[in-house]
């Protein structure tokens, strides 16, 4: 549930700063020294093409029960249909739950976002009494088990009036976002000097114009790493919005998918309509950070 | 704001540090969510775990001491059983996610035509969500609509066959599909570190005459220590909570086959109500883990020096 996605993400800053010069400087003594046995070009396509395989089938397979017509029995995607995505869309009600997980998705976004944009920059840029013991409950945080939070949050969001509602979901998720989210946005905020900033106070800014006049634009990639991921994990969450969601018009994606499942059911037309729906959003974020992380990554390929 | 300003500007370099409010202002949403739905019910959770508390028979509630925690040790067969598949479970999908996941990140990390495309595909499970990977996977092991019907079709197997509903094949069907999912985790993360290694320790070593495979085990391998320590730990513990998967494709079965520990907890918060016993099998969970995580550290602390 509380998925560590974004610890690859301070680790990865790190190269893209580090390799450039490194790498360049070696492919210029390679070409003098020839020595290093390098794998052929058979030993990378063959084992990565076998993975390719494995990855790629599922989600074709996926994309063929889509649209292809109830009875039909073949693997190729035509002639295509779209009566299973209207199936699933009007009939069993996933234009509703689309639209319930995209407001959890982007509430939870925002408020994790900002949250732990003014506690990362805190953490970055204060020393304070108590810093450390808030660093290390952080990390602590990494080992509550999501679903054993089911009954205490259920309790809580009951006395609240919050169940059967979105706000116990948004909650939910920024609280198990916070804490990785401070831990990068802080770490992203050590590494811009402080001098930046300092020279806009000298200029005159007041502490919080230089953070967003000069802070921010900086954090982008933070912000977007942040962000990006407090969304897909809202989108992708189901324990929670199974246990505090009981009304059908309320349910999300994921619990919407749930109800198409079983082995023997019937119509698997609507199951894998269901599930592009519920992939579509998902992807597309994925391929926004995706190109954001190749780039992050191979930077030192290109820039050298 | 202003007297903080002014302070800062008499202590002259060390203007970062400041007795003001603002730092405690700009932590305190970030505290506050945290106790309130995360403190507070980890205690809650230890509260109830010594009470009967149960929705559907609200009459028997109260103060139970010790007994939740009896029943579960010496009646419960079924929390023996999870436990066990929990480790079984851990294990096997940590190993082979990192295995595969490491080599993916070699041959990802090579230079070659079209490798951006192929790291943006091979990555992309990472981002998909549990129901879903299970609606992709009941799709092809289902008897009708699965690879062992086409395969079966094209005369390789029988037809009929139902990996998910058979004891001896469910085990294996669930962790490949979890790992197509898991691999991409570790791919990613190894590969961050593997591009941080310097080019020149591999000249080096190849001018000395050292092949691709002793450069793998005298090179790459002690730089990643410390990240192959942290993804596994962090994904272990993620491993042992995953219940999306679990609850979705195989509900636990067949006949409790599949059953985790956190999936064990999940049915009897969600289905049966027994806030009292899940909170008792919780807080077991939770020592579990804490136990096995400061272990696994010490552990790989211990053989440190080795690099």
């Amino acid at each position: 549930m509380n998925e560590p996605l974004v610890i690859s993400r301070p680790a990865e800053a790190e190269p893209a700063v580090a390799a450039p010069a490194a790498r360049e400087q070696g492919r210029r003594r390679r070409r003098g020294v020839q020595a290093m046995s390098r794998p052929s070009r058979w030993q990378i396509y063959l084992p990565l093409g076998l993975y390719l395989v494995f990855t790629l089938v599922p989600f074709y397979w996926m994309v063929v029960f889509a649209v292809r017509p109830t009875g039909s029995d073949s693997l190729l995607p035509w002639p295509i249909t779209l009566e299973h995505f209207d199936t699933v869309w009007n009939g069993m009600g996933f234009g509703l739950f689309f639209q319930n997980s995209l407001m959890v998705g982007l509430f939870s976004l925002v408020t994790t976002s900002v949250i732990a944009l003014a506690g990362g920059y805190a953490l970055a840029r204060f020393r304070f009494r108590g810093k450390q013991v808030f660093m290390v409950a952080l990390l602590c945080t990494q080992f509550i088990p999501g679903a054993m939070m089911l009954i205490p949050l259920f309790e809580i969001f009951r006395d609240l009036g919050l169940v059967n509602t979105i706000w116990s979901l948004v909650i939910a998720e920024t609280v198990f976002q916070l804490p990785l989210s401070l831990i990068l946005i802080s770490g992203f905020v050590k590494n811009i000097p402080v001098e930046l900033e300092e020279a806009a106070w000298v200029d005159g800014c007041s502490r919080p114009r230089a953070f967003f006049a000069v802070l921010l634009p900086l954090l982008r990639p933070a912000l977007v790493a942040v962000g990006s991921f407090a969304f897909i994990h809202s989108w992708n969450n189901f324990l929670f919005a199974l246990m505090f969601i009981n009304e059908q018009n309320k349910f999300t994606i994921p619990v919407g998918l749930s109800y198409t499942l079983g082995e023997f059911s019937v119509d698997f037309g609507a199951l894998a309509a269901g599930g592009v729906v519920a992939a579509v959003p998902v992807v597309l974020v994925f391929a926004v950070i995706q190109r954001y992380l190749v780039t992050g990554l191979s930077a030192g390929a290109v820039k050298g | 704001m202003a007297i903080a300003v002014a302070r800062r500007e008499r202590r002259g370099r060390r203007r970062t540090v400041s007795r003001s409010r603002t730092p405690y202002l700009l932590i305190a949403p970030s505290v506050l969510l945290m106790v309130g739905f995360l403190v507070y019910p980890i205690a809650s959770v230890f509260y109830y775990s010594l009470r009967n508390y149960n929705l559907t028979r609200p009459w028997g509630n109260g103060f139970a001491g010790l007994e939740n925690f009896r029943r579960l040790l010496f009646e419960d067969p079924l929390f023996w059983q999870s436990l066990g598949f929990t480790a079984q479970w851990v294990v096997v999908e940590i190993v082979l996610q990192l295995v595969l996941g490491l080599a993916l990140a070699l041959l990802v990390n090579e230079t070659f035509v079209g490798r951006a495309v192929a790291r943006a595909l091979v990555f992309s499970p990472w981002a998909v969500s549990g129901v879903l990977t299970t609606s992709i996977w009941m799709l092809l092991y289902n008897p009708t609509t699965g690879v062992f019907r086409y395969l079966a079709d094209a005369g390789i197997g029988e037809h009929g066959t139902s990996v998910l509903a058979d004891t001896g094949t469910v085990f294996p069907a669930v962790v490949l599909a979890e790992l197509w999912r898991g691999v991409p985790f570790f791919a990613i993360l190894l590969l961050a570190d593997l591009q941080s290694i310097p080019r020149d320790l591999y000249e080096a070593a190849s001018v000395d005459g050292a092949s691709r495979l002793r450069r793998f085990f005298h090179i790459t391998l002690p730089h990643l220590r410390d990240a192959i320590v942290l993804s596994t730990l962090l994904r272990a513990v993620w491993e042992f909570n995953n219940v999306d998967l679990l609850y979705t494709l195989t509900a636990g079965g067949p006949a409790n086959h599949t059953t985790t520990l956190p999936l064990y907890v999940a049915s009897k918060a969600i289905n049966a109500k027994d806030f009292g016993y899940g909170s008792a099998l919780t807080t077991v969970a939770f020592v579990i883990l804490l136990f096995c995580s400061i272990l696994y550290l010490r552990l790989s602390k211990f053989g440190g020096d080795r690099a």
